[in-house]
């Protein structure tokens, strides 16, 4: 069923039920998001997709559009706030993208040049973490990872559906684990898959690494930006 | 009452340095060092990361010579991974010769940098002239026409690193056991042609001895002063290949005396076996040598006028060079040459070496093949690697180890800078001796004569940049007690 909803003040049409990223980008306009990965359960960890819905502050993969919806993407205030929430994913983990496998296909990048982040506000935190690189195929690069989820919810075993990811501890004690006997099984198009869909190099492929030539990586071809209005496009 | 200057920053090198003389109560030098601080921190930082991110990490050591650090580190990684030389594998000729073409356009990306906006302002307005002039902005004034080529080769050598790397500075060309690109056809005419703002290798060729000339223009004004400036003994080294001819990118380690003999060859994996490293406590920087010879006749020079000294001639397709090469040879009737401001002489060879290379690696038809990588056989992993490449400054080696799991669990780099330390004291020493031994008043030509036998060496001693220009030098005369009794600013 088609309904009504405004977008920056703009009326649009759209489905019933589709959540607020998805319509926004059918409507060309953009919304950053690090965990939300289109046709998948919503995560709604991340929050680097939050706008103002009828004034309040939500994270618009969470929210199914409802008929009059008054959406507010690129308002100021709440564009700061998803600068912010970037730079706060900087400032947790240890990242240094000159190094780093990851840069120029890194999610996490991509979006910090999307918001126009130059440094982060916030201290870095500096939090010591230990990497893990007792499988095979995979280097789990924990100093990266934003606890997203798209790892524990989406890559498991392909015999037994087990998950092969998941997180231990709380808050600030959190940490991503992998199960090394699952992780030892996958093949190599599931750990392609698994360093893909991680948004940043938490989950890297050490099979094979900077193959793509700088100028030609996942991001400088086209944007994030492009890409996620482009997904969209049915 | 003995007296001691300090002078602190060295100006116009790379990093920061500090100049220590001892004067006794007559004014003679009784002691001059070169005091410097070193990078142990990116080989402790490097550690616990994958060891493929060491060539791409390392090479942000220098803003000048990354694409050395970067190779060096490649070379290693070849190795670990078990398609390296420590294994005898041969490196496929595209990735070999991709990486031959970023090395050399660096070197003489390098070399021009040095030489031209340092040296060459140097020469022109002598060492006496007031520092507002002897920068590159008095280049500017003096010879317009002389920077605007300037400029334009460096934009030639910056667009080949990028045409390589990707990148300007601190790009990405290397993976284990290859490259991860060819040359484009469009990219490789490009360079050999030019087009609008860009010069072709020929104007870069001709570019090159003009430079060339500057210096011996130079000489033959100033014979006395350059041939007794700071000629100071040591062993050279280089890599040289199975002709004895320099090789920047792969070789053997070969030392030659003054005479030219063979002191040492070694396969560089063996360097540890035939090095050791001496330390002072008033420097960071290490005193590699030779085991075999003590630290007095075992201290090695490298560098382009150890390179030049070693190297029996250069290739055939390289013609300038290889007859700018006989030339100095002749000079020093078939001796190895210590003077160190010979060392520019070697440079501006050097820079139309490294073009004329160019010119022969941009009509190979193996940098458009897409053969890229040696993909290592089940079980190779070896898990250390040596590397070792002749970057501008001199031989640079990288060492790693990492675990079974991959991680980098040792790092160790000796870099070109660090082989030259001990000969570049005995250039300050020897220059402090001629310079200000006996003088009562200390001038800034005195000063600089101090600096200029140190950037002859071009030294990267943080391997940290620094624009060319002026930077405030302080000297302070310390007492014996170590109390300032005189302060020299500039
Ligand atoms: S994960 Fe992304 S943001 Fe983090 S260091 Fe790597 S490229 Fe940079
Ligand atoms: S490892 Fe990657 S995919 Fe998994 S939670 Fe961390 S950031 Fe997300
Ligand atoms: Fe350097």
């Amino acid at each position: 069923m088609s309904i009504k909803v405004t977008i920056d003040g703009k009326e649009v049409s759209a489905r019933d039920g589709d959540n607020i990223i998805d319509v926004a980008a059918e409507n060309g306009v953009y919304i950053p998001s690090l965990c939300y990965v289109k046709g998948k359960p919503c995560l709604g960890t991340c929050r680097t997709c939050s706008v103002k819905v009828n004034g309040n502050v939500m994270a618009a993969c969470t929210i199914p559009v409802a008929e009059g919806m008054e959406i507010e993407v690129n308002e100021p205030e709440v564009t700061d706030m998803r600068k912010a929430l970037v730079e706060l994913l900087f400032s947790e983990g240890n990242h240094n993208c000159p190094s780093c496998e990851k840069s120029g296909r890194c999610e996490l990048q991509a979006t910090g040049y999307e918001v126009d982040m130059m440094v982060s506000r916030f201290p870095y935190r500096f939090t010591p973490r230990v990497v893990d690189h007792s499988s095979k195929t995979i280097f789990l690069q924990r100093d990266r990872c934003i606890f997203c989820q798209r790892c524990v919810d989406m890559i498991r075993d392909e015999k037994t559906g087990e998950k092969i990811f998941s997180i231990k501890g709380r808050g600030t004690h959190a940490r991503i684990e992998i199960d090394t006997d699952l992780a030892n099984e996958m093949s190599p198009q599931q750990v392609r898959e698994a360093s893909d869909l991680c948004p940043v190099g938490c989950i890297i492929d050490s099979t094979q690494g900077y193959d793509d030539p700088i100028g030609k990586r996942k991001f400088e071809v086209k944007t994030i930006r492009d890409r996620a209005l482009e997904r969209t496009h049915r | 009452m003995s007296k001691k200057l300090v002078i602190d920053p060295v100006t116009r090198i790379e990093g920061h340095g500090k100049v220590t003389i001892q004067l006794d109560d007559n004014n003679q030098v009784v002691d001059a060092k070169l005091h410097v601080v070193e990078f142990r921190g990116f080989e402790k930082f490097i550690q616990g990361h994958p060891y493929w991110e060491a060539p791409m990490l390392l090479q942000r050591i220098c803003g000048i010579c990354f694409v050395s650090h970067h190779l060096c580190g490649a070379k290693a990684l070849d190795d670990m991974v078990g398609v390296g030389y420590s294994t005898g594998t041969k490196m496929l000729p595209t990735p070999e010769k991709m990486r031959r073409l970023g090395h050399y356009a660096q070197q003489l990306q390098s070399h021009v940098t040095a030489y031209f906006y340092l040296i060459v302002p140097e020469m022109l307005f002598g060492m006496d002239a007031p520092p507002e002039q002897r920068n590159v902005l008095g280049l500017v004034e003096a010879d317009p026409d002389l920077v605007k080529r300037v400029v334009a080769l460096r934009k030639w050598g910056q667009e080949t690193i990028k045409a390589v790397l990707g990148k300007r500075m601190h790009g990405i060309s290397s993976v284990p056991g290859g490259v991860n690109q060819n040359l484009s056809i469009e990219a490789r005419d490009r360079l050999l042609n030019g087009e609008d703002g860009l010069i072709s290798i020929d104007e870069v060729i001709e570019f090159a001895q003009d430079g060339l000339n500057l210096f011996y223009d130079f000489h033959e004004k100033n014979r006395e002063q350059v041939d007794t400036f700071a000629d100071v003994p040591a062993l050279n080294m280089c890599l040289v290949d199975d002709d004895g001819n320099v090789d920047y990118y792969h070789g053997k380690m070969r030392i030659v005396d003054k005479n030219k003999e063979i002191v040492t060859e070694l396969n560089y994996h063996d360097y540890l076996d035939h090095f050791s490293e001496a330390t002072e406590e008033w420097s960071y920087m290490k005193f590699p040598f030779l085991k075999d010879l003590g630290r007095e006749k075992g201290s090695v020079r490298v560098g382009p006028l150890a390179r030049v000294n070693v190297t029996k001639t250069y290739a055939d397709d390289t013609p300038l060079a290889k007859a700018a090469l006989e030339r100095f040879h002749d000079y020093t009737k078939g001796k190895a040459n210590d003077m160190t401001l010979h060392t520019n002489w070697a440079r501006a060879i050097e820079i139309l070496h490294s073009a004329e290379q160019i010119k022969v690696l941009l009509s190979d038809p193996d940098l458009q093949k897409d053969q890229l990588v040696i993909t290592p056989p089940e079980g190779a992993w070896t898990g250390e690697g040596v590397g070792v490449v002749e970057a501008p400054r001199g031989t640079l080696l990288h060492h790693y180890r990492a675990n079974e799991e991959g991680n980098i669990t040792f790092a160790n780099l000796v870099v070109a800078t660090t082989q030259n330390n001990t000969v570049m004291n005995r250039s300050v020493r020897s220059v402090a001796e001629d310079y200000l031994g006996g003088n009562a008043e200390i001038t800034e030509g005195m000063m600089n004569a101090i600096e200029v036998s140190i950037r002859a060496y071009d030294p990267c001693l943080s391997c940290a940049t620094h624009a060319a220009g002026q930077m405030p030098l302080i000297v302070s005369v310390l007492d014996s007690k170590g109390e300032l009794v005189n302060e020299f600013v500039r």
